[in-house]
């Protein structure tokens, strides 16, 4: 019998702004225990915190090496000034692998082999081609598109990757709602966001939970988990699934996907090791099922 | 001196376009009644022949006609778009606004001659992201994200050419960058990018609450209108929500953007064309603003004097905000 080929395990970018001791040491537990095959790092959300990422990232980047985990460099998603763009180009220049994760990134890039992270619009099988011909050579497909769109797009190359955990990132903005949130204008934050490990809880004013913010990033209150859907995403040629850490055990997490893309977990169990967790919301699969992403599990 | 600023008015029906254009648009933007274009509400928009028409009267009249596929191809279906394109260009646009990267490119093979415009669903907002895709596709015009400030679209417009930049300057505004935004897929499994909706109509209910509106988007409240409040549309980035146990209009009030004070400045840093959003508009208010507009728009060719006032009153009764193009805004 046919098998599909082993799927690898990208843990994706903290999206969050955690203190950086807790940074340190969620990577260095990654590095020695956690089962996936490469890691991307950096800020991707807030120019702001990019110091204080900077300051450690190379220790980080050394021990996940150390570790076997193949590092990719992720970078902003929303770039505006011409120092977020500058910044970009000398990663690139410093011959780092890049994940691109803003048009502004690629363009930079001109060609050399990079990853794409799950913040451009690649909705179809004919965009995908023209990234991969520019030098994507891994695409992670944006959270809202449905499993039949993923099946058009994985078929025919070894570059599609899923987002399959954490909270699905939504939207973008040129304004900080937590700073908003807390009556402060964007330039005096005082870093608050820094409070919200999962980004900041958002319910409509009924009571019922809806959103959560990440400084100038909107997410949905559920968490992703492509756990149904994993052994129809290995069969439709899906290369990578990609883990989005939240505050919950990652190495957990990371774990349990290796078991169901191995076929060695089933889906229960998964879905009961799960929600064992400390999750910020329920488990969600809508996206992929092309229904509401803010879709509940139901079983 | 500096060529006189466009004034690119939107045209959701036939009769639409003709009030616009009578009114004095420089360009009407409309789109085809499907899935292709960002504004895919019941009623709206044109098929082929209504489109044919159109470009047809508006060319008698001295006026553009950019028809807008801005919507993102959906994977297996891509024949829609393309065909989509094939029959713009066939109708005579003058320009085609697009978004999708691959349809970008569809329509520079196919068509080498026509003129392509980006979207402002493609969140072009820096000079390297324009640089791709004039230098790339030929991309002659790019609709800016209403994320940036006055001083940014400056630096862009700059940078751009010989691209040109064209932004909006009245109507309806997205808090997030657009074509980044999946919140209306999320609440509703409907969204801009792939269905050319947001807060669709089709999702949103109201009910009687203790003589209080409660109006939701997909089953989530995002407003609840006491007695006396007009009730507006329930868009979900407008709506009052709670966080950290404070109720609030968190991601933006309901308010829509005027920059008319800015005309002046937005006109001198080269900006070339002024946009106004609202192709879900009335002929009414199509009307009365586009009139305004070229008025000022006159005006500021002529040296004359811009009557701000009026420009104002536009908005009367309504919010308005110059949004991100302030940078206290963020």
């Amino acid at each position: 019998m046919m098998t599909a080929p082993r799927m690898s395990l990208t843990l994706g970018p903290v999206l969050y702004n955690w203190p950086i001791a807790r940074w340190i040491d969620f990577y260095n537990r990654i590095a020695d225990e956690a089962p996936v095959d490469r890691v991307c790092i950096g800020e991707t959300i807030c120019s702001k915190r990019k110091p204080f990422v900077d300051e450690v990232i190379l220790g980080t980047v050394d021990r996940l090496e150390r570790g076997g985990k193949e590092v990719v460099y992720s970078t902003l998603a929303l770039p505006t000034t011409k120092r977020e763009v500058r910044d970009i180009g000398d990663m690139i220049q410093a011959g780092y692998l890049v994940e691109a994760n803003d048009i502004t990134t690629v363009h930079l890039l001109n060609g050399r082999p990079h990853a794409v992270g799950p913040f451009l619009n690649i909705y179809n099988e004919a965009a995908l081609a023209v990234h991969l011909k520019l030098g994507a050579t891994r695409v992670c497909l944006p959270p809202e598109l449905p499993l039949g769109s993923i099946r058009a797009m994985a078929a025919g190359n070894d570059a599609v990757e899923v987002f399959a955990f954490g909270r699905p990132p939504l939207a973008l903005s040129a304004r900080c709602y937590h700073a908003r949130s807390h009556g402060m204008p964007k330039d005096a934050c005082q870093f608050v966001c820094e409070r919200d490990s999962d980004g900041m809880d958002v319910s409509t004013i009924d009571g019922v939970p809806f959103l959560a913010v990440n400084g100038i990033q909107t997410l949905g209150y559920v968490v992703t988990a492509a756990v149904r859907e994993t052994g129809a995403l290995r069969e439709a040629g899906v290369v990578s699934l990609r883990l989005s850490p939240q505050s919950c055990d990652m190495v957990r997490v990371a774990m349990i996907f290796r078991g169901l893309a191995d076929g060695h977990t089933t889906e229960k169990e998964a879905t009961e090791a799960l929600g064992a967790l400390a999750l910020p919301g329920p488990l969600s699969d809508g996206f992929l099922r092309g229904l509401p992403g803010c879709t509940a599990e139901v079983d | 001196m500096r060529a006189v600023p466009e004034l690119v008015c939107p045209a959701g029906t036939p009769a639409g376009l003709r009030v616009a254009v009578e009114a004095g648009a420089h360009s009407v933007y409309c789109g085809f009644r499907d899935e292709t274009n960002a504004r895919n509400f019941p009623g709206l928009n044109f098929d082929r022949a209504e489109m044919r028409e159109a470009v047809a009267f508006a060319h008698e009249h001295g006026a553009k006609v950019l028809i807008a596929l801005n919507t993102f191809m959906r994977a297996g279906s891509l024949e829609v778009w393309y065909r989509g394109v094939d029959d713009a260009v066939e109708a005579g646009a003058d320009a085609l606004i697009l978004a999708d990267v691959a349809l970008i490119d569809y329509a520079r093979r196919t068509h080498p001659k026509q003129r392509l415009h980006l979207s402002v669903q493609a969140a072009a907002a820096t000079p390297e992201a324009i640089a791709f895709y004039r230098d790339r596709y030929g991309i002659a015009r790019v609709v800016l994200p209403r994320v940036l400030t006055v001083e940014e679209i400056a630096r862009l417009t700059a940078q751009s050419a010989p691209c040109e930049t064209e932004v909006f300057v009245f109507g309806g505004l997205c808090v997030m960058a657009e074509g980044r935004c999946m919140m209306s897929s999320y609440a509703t499994g409907k969204s801009p990018n792939m269905t050319g909706v947001c807060s669709p109509p089709s999702h949103v209910t109201y009910r009687d609450e203790g003589g209080a509106l409660i109006a939701s988007v997909g089953g989530f409240t995002v407003e609840r209108f006491e007695n006396s409040e007009p009730a507006g549309y329930p868009t979900l980035c407008k709506g009052r929500f709670s966080a950290r146990g404070i109720t609030s209009h968190l991601f933006e009030d309901p308010v829509s953007l005027n920059a008319v004070e800015l005309l002046p400045r937005l006109a001198e840093i080269g900006v070339t064309a002024f946009k106004i959003e609202g192709r879900q508009r009335g002929r009414a208010y199509i009307a009365t603003v586009v009139k305004a507009f070229r008025r000022a728009i006159d005006a500021l060719a002529s040296g004359g004097k811009i009557d701000f006032e009026e420009l104002r009153a536009l908005t009367e009764g309504q919010r308005d905000t110059v949004g991100a193009y302030r940078k206290a805004w963020r």
